[in-house]
């Protein structure tokens, strides 16, 4: 049993690798910085004594690499049973407004290149008819606000794709998940004065092991995100538009 | 182009006195470590842990605090010889519970196991065992220091041993260290078989630990708040790794009964009316818990978090001492009539401390700014009493550097410069090292200014 973790260096990614290696899978880390990936590696096989390995992985300069990478990691570990689309790049909103070369890196980490990554590991999954798919995207998707819509956009798509992704390949016994993160203890929310809880890494990915196990399709971490999104969704626009979010 | 998140946080050590703002960053990896350092714009640095020592020995100002407790990765570790290598942020319980299981314990370790690897080599900390272990940083064998220059360089005793020396001990002033290599200690098991004895005076105290010389551990709980023929009357406990066989009868032990009242008194519980420690209710606490152990010896096994750290069971219990905080007044003196003086300060000063830990050291001094040395150590924890506590405390530094002691730089949070130099005398041997690897003092911390230990 092997889990490939894709943007293996995020808190969330390493939290979630835990728990799965202390559950005995395999783990495949997958990272733009292939020497912590190594290291986090080194990490699981001292701590669980599984069978782990960094790779090399960006995710959208070489989309063509993705197959690459996915049958480097079967061919090293065995077949992936659970693949977590980890990685994520909130980038600054200013920044995106005033150069979209910015914008655009933002969209193409945050949709494009997890759609590749997931075609990439559906294909596989799909001809063995077994598999897990678990995206992590955010409640910044739920709805388009002024301070960071360039996330937030490319979040939303990404929960929609892996709506459809969900259904297409509900009928070959592969199973997609799709978590919406709301305020995680990650250098994404370091800064925030949040006022609203922060949950730890450790703990969304107990969540999230458990959810996976149980073929959860979609949910909420901290579940109130669920009720702090549906009060956000039912406001009307114009009211919106003047809370300047 | 800015990558790392800074944010001005409020930083406090175990205390909760004196609190700053600092701006921090917590990175996740080796290398945005790197980075968050490259950054620093001219600002002073400085590395910070889990903020378990006392007061502001992990803080800085004016300055950038870089939060290491994420640097968690474990390296490398060699089955047979139990050497380990893992990065800063490890703390010393996650060690116990991966290793244990394999028959390796830490080789030394505090009254807490939420501090860090880095932490516990920027203090060179001592355990119940300095006699027979002497500190943690005696059970180091390299590491790997970020430098003032940007540069990462790997110390042991064989290579830039001068780095290594004014490393282990050195409060976090000559750099951030990454990782390090530890060598870990075989046990049977996790259980420690042992033995506590209440005793009613120094002087018993004094004999009884002459008596426990082949005990790998001691440590006794003194009741500092009577004075007069009961001065000094306490707990002694003193134990040793249960072999497998021993490990089998693990049982409820005198001592769980002791860690459940602290417990129920750090909980607030006990004291109903009064949930702040103040003199009355720390008296009866301390009534209470002398009491509650018969009189003579009693033999347990019990398992090694009672008997180390017996009060991570109550998180947070610092918060007990209320908005002001709290100071812990940590000395070693090698006279043990010096100890007989300071229990009488205190106790005539009717400034009472909730716990007070007594030991005796090895005889190892290791030099720089480690604490240990060869004589007798008293830990007690102060509620803040302000300007009159500061002021006795003061009193006990006197008597302290009179007979050649010296206060715990961990644990402190308001030391004169002046009195720092009297306890060690060795510091600016300490000082020539570190000037060297940091010339401009890029690294430096609340306690090194106030102590004068870096430029500027
Ligand atoms: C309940 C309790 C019991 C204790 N018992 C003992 C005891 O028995 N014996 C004992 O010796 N101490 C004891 N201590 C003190 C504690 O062990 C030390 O203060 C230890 O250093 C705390 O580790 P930390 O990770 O919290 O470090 P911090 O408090 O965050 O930092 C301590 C120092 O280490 C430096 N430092 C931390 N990380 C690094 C790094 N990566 N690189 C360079 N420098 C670094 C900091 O700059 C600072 O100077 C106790 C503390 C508590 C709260």
């Amino acid at each position: 049993m092997t889990v490939l973790i894709l943007g293996a260096t995020s808190p969330i990614a390493q939290a979630v690798a835990d728990v799965y290696a202390a559950a005995g899978l395999s783990v495949a880390l997958a990272a733009r910085d292939v020497e912590e990936a190594a290291r986090a590696a080194s990490d699981l096989r001292i701590r669980y004594g599984v069978e782990a390995q960094g790779f090399g992985f960006d995710a959208c300069d070489a989309f063509e690499r993705h197959a690459t990478l996915v049958s480097e990691v079967e061919e090293a570990l065995g077949p992936i049973d659970v693949a977590l689309v980890a990685f994520g790049f909130m980038g600054d909103q200013q920044a995106s407004e005033d150069d979209f070369e910015k914008a655009r890196r933002v969209i193409e980490i945050n949709y494009t290149g997890a759609v590749s990554v997931c075609e990439a590991v559906a294909r596989v999954m799909v001809s063995r008819g077994a598999g897990s798919i678990i995206g992590l995207s955010s409640v910044a998707g739920e709805r388009g606000r002024a301070s960071n819509y360039f996330y937030g956009s490319a979040k939303g798509a990404l929960t929609l794709y892996l709506q459809g992704l969900r259904n297409r390949l509900a009928s070959k016994n592969v199973h997609v998940m799709t978590v919406k993160l709301g305020f995680i203890d990650t250098p994404m929310t370091f800064e925030l004065e949040t006022g609203i809880p922060v949950a730890s890494p450790k703990k969304a990915a107990a969540a999230i092991f458990q959810a996976q196990g149980r073929g959860v399709e979609t949910f909420y971490y901290p579940r109130f995100w669920g009720g702090i999104m549906g009060v956000i969704k039912s406001i009307p626009e114009k009211v919106f538009k003047r809370l300047s979010l | 182009m800015t990558t790392t998140s800074w944010a001005s946080k409020p930083l406090a050590g175990w205390g909760r006195y004196p609190i700053v703002e600092a701006l921090c960053a917590r990175p996740e990896s080796q290398s945005q470590t790197l980075n968050a350092f490259n950054e620093r714009e001219g600002d002073a640095v400085l590395a910070h842990g889990f903020g378990r020592s006392y007061g502001d020995a992990a803080l800085l100002s004016q300055g950038r605090v870089v939060l290491t407790r994420r640097l968690k990765k474990m390296l490398a570790f060699d089955e047979t010889s139990g050497v380990l290598r893992v990065e800063a942020g490890v703390t010393i319980g996650e060690l116990i519970e991966v290793f244990l299981p394999r028959g390796w314990f830490v080789p030394v370790v505090p009254g807490t196991q939420f501090v860090s690897v880095g932490g516990a080599i920027g203090c060179n900390i001592h355990g119940k065992n300095h006699g027979h272990a002497g500190c943690f940083g005696d059970h180091v064998l390299s590491m790997e220091v970020l430098l003032a220059s940007g540069e990462v360089v790997r110390c042991s005793r064989a290579q830039h041993d001068d780095l290594f020396w004014a490393t282990i001990g050195g409060m976090g002033l000559t750099g951030i260290i990454l990782s390090a290599e530890i060598q870990l200690q075989a046990v049977e098991s996790g259980a420690i078989e042992m033995e506590s004895i209440r005793f009613n005076n120094l002087d018993e105290f004094f004999q009884i630990s002459e008596e426990s010389t082949d005990y790998f551990h001691t440590v006794s709980w003194i009741d500092c708040v009577k004075g007069g023929s009961q001065m000094g009357r306490g707990i002694f406990m003193r134990g040793r790794h249960a072999s497998a066989e021993q490990a089998a009868t693990l049982s409820e032990g005198p001592l769980e009964r002791v860690v459940e009242l602290v417990q129920r008194a750090l909980d607030g519980r006990a004291f109903e009316s009064n949930l702040l420690l103040n003199r009355a209710t720390i008296r009866l606490f301390n009534e209470a818990y002398y009491h509650k152990h018969p009189a003579g010896e009693l033999h347990s096994v019990v398992g090694y978090e009672p008997f180390f750290f017996p009060l991570d069971a109550v998180e947070n219990w610092n918060y007990v001492y209320g908005k002001r905080g709290f100071l812990q007044y940590q000395m070693v003196v090698p006279e043990r009539e010096a100890v007989r003086d300071i229990l009488k300060v205190i106790s005539e000063s009717k400034m009472a401390s909730f716990l007070a830990v007594i030991k005796e050291f090895g005889d190892q001094d290791h030099g720089g700014l480690s604490f240990p040395c060869g004589g007798t150590t008293l830990a007690l924890d102060f509620p803040n009493f302000g300007e009159p506590l500061l002021a006795m405390m003061e009193r006990l530094d006197a008597l302290v550097a009179e007979v050649g002691g010296r206060i715990y730089l961990g644990k402190d949070a308001r030391l004169s410069a002046e009195m720092f130099r009297r306890m060690y005398p060795t510091w600016e041997a300490w000082r020539e090292v570190r000037d060297r690897w940091d010339p401009q003092g890029v690294f430096q911390s609340d306690l090194s200014r106030r102590l004068g230990l870096t430029p500027g």
